[in-house]
């Protein structure tokens, strides 16, 4: 018998209570035919076993935490502050079900209707969900209510510069969800090429997706942006792979954006070799009913006490089925709380200070580049950024090689992006990077780039 | 429970009540007690065109999300906006202030609906009490 | 009687918690020189402090949120008898093992060279639900269930398109899970509904007439079905489609009553998700993370989503070397995280354990429906497997309904069965107890439903009017629905 199952005298006793001889019986209606032997698989490990197995596939990968760590593009290195994790592992949080029953589940649902308000403050939006899969599935979201919303336009012009593991995911979607998309590339300052922008607007699109900062680490004019999308009629979505920066950068929540959605893995959120992560998706009032994902929705019981509910389930597939907003089910409930934990801990001034520490740690390494005569490097040198750059190379993934020989993993080789990009390192740099390890990098660049 | 008889009835339990060129339509008692507490509505646009038999908007309860489909053709002139802040009315008086739409319809439109007695005995059939 | 406690009968919201000048964290200092964002981007893309995030100590956000955990039902105080859902143990090994840095650290983007411990366990993990499923390839990708099932469809879409192929008809049973519906549209099919034969199974009359009409893309179906019953025809179905050319998809919720015993891949499924939060035991986290590997049949290996590891002799590498792939369904390669505690969890049950868990969950189901046969009405009588479906027919004398035995099993403190669900029984209470559960806690179960349809019969206000005991009672959800207010707002109290 099994440590995470009931033991034999259990089984004794039920069988018999069920008049049944052996468990075997219980098995009858299936039929021989699709039967299978014993799994080919190990016996039962115990704890130490398996605790050996594990490490070894651990010590097996070159940790970022070893090195001194420069990895971006897409997924951030950013304080993890002790209590957010201890606090998840209580198990009335990490083993709880979906909140259908309300009034057992009021811990989750005032969790949820917190983490909804934290996201609409952060975006500057009216209305946000309990969470998505991640930054790419958001934004596939986005796309598709705005296909929703305006039913006879079905083309998305998407910037160039929407990080492609995203982009990948909207591809996938093209052909099943009927919709066609147009590319608008970035210009020589790495921000969306705004006479490609105007060019490829037309009365059949149904959005417009940017990404600010971009995957080459260039803050868009989304402004700009947001007006032509409106001009032409069509939705505005703004992506965010980068959350943090929101402590500094306005979103697109101000200027008229109608979804700001994406990431907020950088929030602390472990990288776990891309997951899980935490998707988010906000949006007007107008679109709520429109919106996918799972909503907290405040209401009283009947004694008059304030209380938390899922609400306005109706999009939603257990109810709507078929003609439901999105098929989500399942999302990253405790990734959620887990970001709002974080974000309550780093509060107003934490949310800002994280946000400028990074820029100037990233700044320093910028101006540390362009000091030690590597200037011409930078890829964009007029694009303004936040706290990731692009170092053109024309052997980047050698570069990197090199410099982990140093003892430094110096950012992202863009040639796992593709040839559309320019071949170089993305560096990513954030308070987690003491000044030691910034000088070692710009050393080590302006001896080896 | 009778059903008012100055009206005719779809089967997808729509009512019509027509008054020379013009029709308003609402939802029966058994469509509102069937959906529960309606807590939104979503009706067509003024001067839209609507095909019988089609959807032309839906009715949303905590638990359910129902199609309202147009028991006859015409073209919308007029959508109740007290259901805007009072969806309840739907539920509190299905017949009469929680009409939903008024279309402007052609002659012989309501061909083929039920009358009063003709939706009881469809209730009936269907198994509802 | 226990009820749900808690020690406070109030808890403010975070942002009520909020006074200036407190903070909860410090942040390493700033060794490089202070920058202003002003001097290199333009006024208007910039903003200040967001003026309503809270000013909290730790100590506040520590103790707010332990008070909030204290009015949750979790797995770990005690049985979920969700159908469907197979909230089983989730062992705190899987949470250490997690959180090892060289697993929770990886970056996705980093050298194969680099992660090869991340890779080897995402290979052994699909090898592990190869030898589950008896099927051919397992794609790790998506992060729940639903989206498995999507990835699934997409995947049936691609092989019949390439072939030149358009039929655009997915059959789904009227009992299945909202997802399967929901999925079919997403992924651009048209959904015909087949209905159940009386027994609660596969109709395989309206099969055969479906699939003589043309145009049947595929058939979704989740074994044992959403009654609790095996699908006794599902090998002549599955050979009933394959014969035209269609597709078998398999909703793996259900897997928790057969692992070890049967094989899916025998049953001629094409893909397969797998819920990693329910089979696995992978913890629900309150509504996620998740994880939903789809495992396919040679048909569909193709189109795959990519990257996929493969194993060249010792070494490991992410290869997107699949040209008919459907593409990614989400960033990266999956929830890593989940992957690391349902490996674990394999390895913890070995072969016999994995087994041990279907024969637990089919005993378990089958105790808890003997012990509350006569007091509530059996939805179908025929054999269940690790859940079991009643109804609230027999209460309907005092007009007592499911929802209403719910409220009050809330009193009795365990958290209410899957209501509702399948569509095609009125008034459902879907029963799924898990191998985790000893006989005391189903002994407890079954006492507290008994009670309570006695209760139905002789003091029905009663249990209309539960829960009594929980932190609030029955809530206005009508209200949520027509006032919605999904936000704090600083000065609306």
């Amino acid at each position: 018998m099994h440590r995470y199952q009931a033991g034999s005298e259990d089984r004794r006793r039920m069988l018999a209570a069920i008049g049944a001889t052996s468990v075997e019986q219980l098995f009858e209606t299936i039929p021989s035919g699709v039967r299978c032997g014993a799994l080919d698989l190990p016996s039962a490990q115990s704890e130490e076993e398996v605790r050996r197995e594990f490490w070894a596939y651990a010590t097996a990968n070159a940790a970022p935490e070893c090195f001194a760590s420069f990895l971006g593009a897409g997924v951030y290195r950013h304080v993890m502050p002790a209590a957010a994790d201890a606090l998840i592992q209580r198990g009335e949080f990490f083993t709880a079900y979906t909140p259908y029953q309300p009034e057992v589940s009021q811990g989750t649902l005032q969790a949820i209707f917190e983490f909804q308000t934290f996201v609409c403050q952060l975006t500057e939006m009216d209305v946000a969900n309990a969470s998505m899969y991640d930054g790419a599935t958001a934004v596939v979201e986005a796309v598709l209510m705005a296909r929703r919303l305006l039913p006879g336009r079905s083309r998305v012009v998407v910037a160039g510069s929407l990080h492609p593991e995203y982009r990948a995911v909207l591809d996938t979607y093209e052909e099943p969800a009927g919709l066609g998309l147009t590319e608008a590339p970035w210009g020589s300052d790495g921000r969306i090429d705004r006479q490609a922008l105007a060019a490829a607007l037309g009365p059949d699109v149904c959005a417009v997706v940017v990404q600010s900062p971009n995957v080459l680490g260039v803050i868009e004019d989304l402004p700009a942006i947001g007006e032509a999308a409106k001009a032409a009629g069509a939705q505005s979505v703004h992506a965010v792979a980068e959350a943090t920066s929101l402590g500094v950068l306005a979103p697109g929540g101000r200027f008229g954006f109608d979804v700001v959605c994406g990431e907020l893995q950088a929030f602390g959120i472990p990288p776990a070799f891309g997951g899980p992560h935490l998707g988010f998706f906000a949006t007007r009032q107008a679109h709520l009913r429109q919106m996918p994902g799972r909503l907290a929705g405040e209401t009283v019981d009947s004694e008059g006490r304030r209380g938390y509910v899922l609400t306005l389930s109706t999009r939603e597939q257990h109810i709507r089925r078929g003609k439901a907003t999105s098929n989500i089910c399942t999302n990253h409930g405790l990734m959620a709380l887990y970001t709002s934990i974080v974000l309550s801990l780093l509060g107003k001034k934490g949310v800002r200070e994280l946000a400028l520490a990074s820029y100037a740690t990233a700044e320093y390494v910028k101006s540390g580049v362009r000091g030690s005569g590597l200037g011409a490097r930078l890829a964009f040198p007029d694009g303004p950024t936040y706290n990731e750059f692009l170092v053109l190379h024309d052997d980047p993934d050698g570069l990197l090689e090199t410099l982990k020989k140093e003892g430094i993993l110096g950012g992202v080789s863009t040639t796992r992006f593709g040839a559309r990009f320019p071949s170089g390192v993305l560096v990513a740099a954030t308070e987690k990077n003491t000044r030691q390890e910034c000088d070692r990098l710009i050393d080590a660049l302006r001896r080896l780039a | 429970m009778a059903q008012p008889g100055d009206r005719m009835y779809a089967r997808t339990h729509e009512w019509v009540k027509v008054e020379g060129e013009t029709a308003t339509i609402g939802i029966t008692q058994y469509a509102q007690e069937q959906l529960g507490d309606v807590v939104f509505v979503e009706l067509p646009a003024v001067g839209r065109q609507v095909a019988r038999d089609t959807t032309m908007g839906t009715i949303e309860s905590v638990k359910a999300v129902s199609e309202v489909f147009a028991p006859v053709s015409g073209t919308v002139t007029a959508g109740n906006a007290e259901l805007d802040g009072h969806p309840e009315l739907i539920n509190q008086d299905p017949y009469g202030n929680g009409w939903l739409v008024r279309l402007h319809i052609a002659a012989g439109a309501t061909e083929g609906l039920l009358d009063a007695a003709g939706y009881d005995a469809f209730l009936a059939e269907e198994g509802a009490h | 009687m226990n009820g749900t406690k808690a020690l406070r009968a109030r808890e403010r919201l975070i942002f009520e918690h909020s006074s200036a000048g407190r903070v909860g964290y410090q942040l390493p200092h700033l060794e490089v020189p202070a920058a202003d964002p002003a001097a290199t981007l333009p006024a208007e893309l910039l903003r200040g402090e967001l003026a309503d995030l809270p000013e909290v100590s730790e100590v506040d956000v520590v103790r707010h949120y332990t008070r909030l955990s204290k009015w949750n039902y979790s797995v770990d105080e005690g049985l979920y008898p969700l159908g469907s859902c197979t909230m089983k143990y989730n062992p705190r090994l899987n949470e250490e093992l997690a959180r090892l840095p060289g697993l929770a650290q990886l970056h996705p983007l980093q050298p194969d060279d680099q992660v090869q411990g991340a890779l080897a366990l995402m290979w052994q993990l699909e090898q592990a639900l190869i030898a589950v499923t008896g099927m051919t390839r397992v794609t790790l990708q998506p992060a729940a269930g639903a989206h498995g099932e999507l990835a699934g469809m997409l995947m049936i879409r691609k092989a019949l398109r390439q072939r030149g192929d358009n039929r655009r008809k997915v059959l789904i049973p009227d009992s299945a899970h909202g997802t399967n519906p929901a999925t079919a549209v997403f992924a651009g099919f048209d959904i015909v509904e087949i209905a159940s034969t009386a027994q609660g199974t596969l109709d395989l009359a309206a099969l055969r007439r479906q699939l003589d009409g043309g145009d049947v893309a595929a058939l979704m179906i989740t074994v044992p079905n959403t009654l609790g019953v095996f699908e006794p025809d599902i090998a002549t179905a599955s050979a009933l489609l394959h014969e035209k050319g269609a597709f078998l998809y398999m909703d793996g919720a259900n897997l928790n009553a057969f692992v070890g015993v049967a094989h899916p891949g025998k049953m001629g499924a094409d893909a397969l998700h797998i819920n990693l939060h329910k089979t696995f035991s992978t913890p629900h986290g309150g509504g996620g993370p998740g994880a939903g590997p789809v495992a396919v049949s040679e048909a569909l290996v193709p189109y795959l989503p990519v990257p996929m590891v493969e194993r060249h002799g010792d070494r490991f590498v992410l290869s997107s070397d699949r040209p008919d792939s459907i593409g990614k369904v989400r960033g990266f390669y999956g929830n890593f995280g989940m992957l690391v505690r349902a490996l674990a969890y394999i390895r913890s049950l070995g072969r016999d354990g994995l087994r041990g868990m279907a024969e637990g969950a089919v005993l378990n189901a089958n105790y808890v429906r003997k012990g509350l046969e006569g007091s509530f009405k059996l939805a179908y009588d025929g054999p269940s497997m690790h859940e079991v479906v009643f109804d609230d027919t027999l209460q309907a004398a005092t007009g007592i309904k499911n929802i209403d035995i719910a409220k009050r099993l809330l009193d009795y403190g365990f958290h209410p069965p899957t209501m509702s669900f399948p569509l095609i029984v009125h008034g459902a209470l879907m029963i799924e107890p898990t191998e985790s559960e000893g006989i005391e806690e189903l002994d407890a179960f079954i006492a507290a439903m008994r009670e309570i349809a006695r209760e139905a019969k002789e003091t029905p206000d009663l249990v209309k009017g539960a829960p009594y005991t929980t932190p609030v009672s029955r809530l206005d959800e009508v209200r949520a629905a027509r006032q919605p207010i999904l936000r704090w707002r600083r000065g609306a109290e």
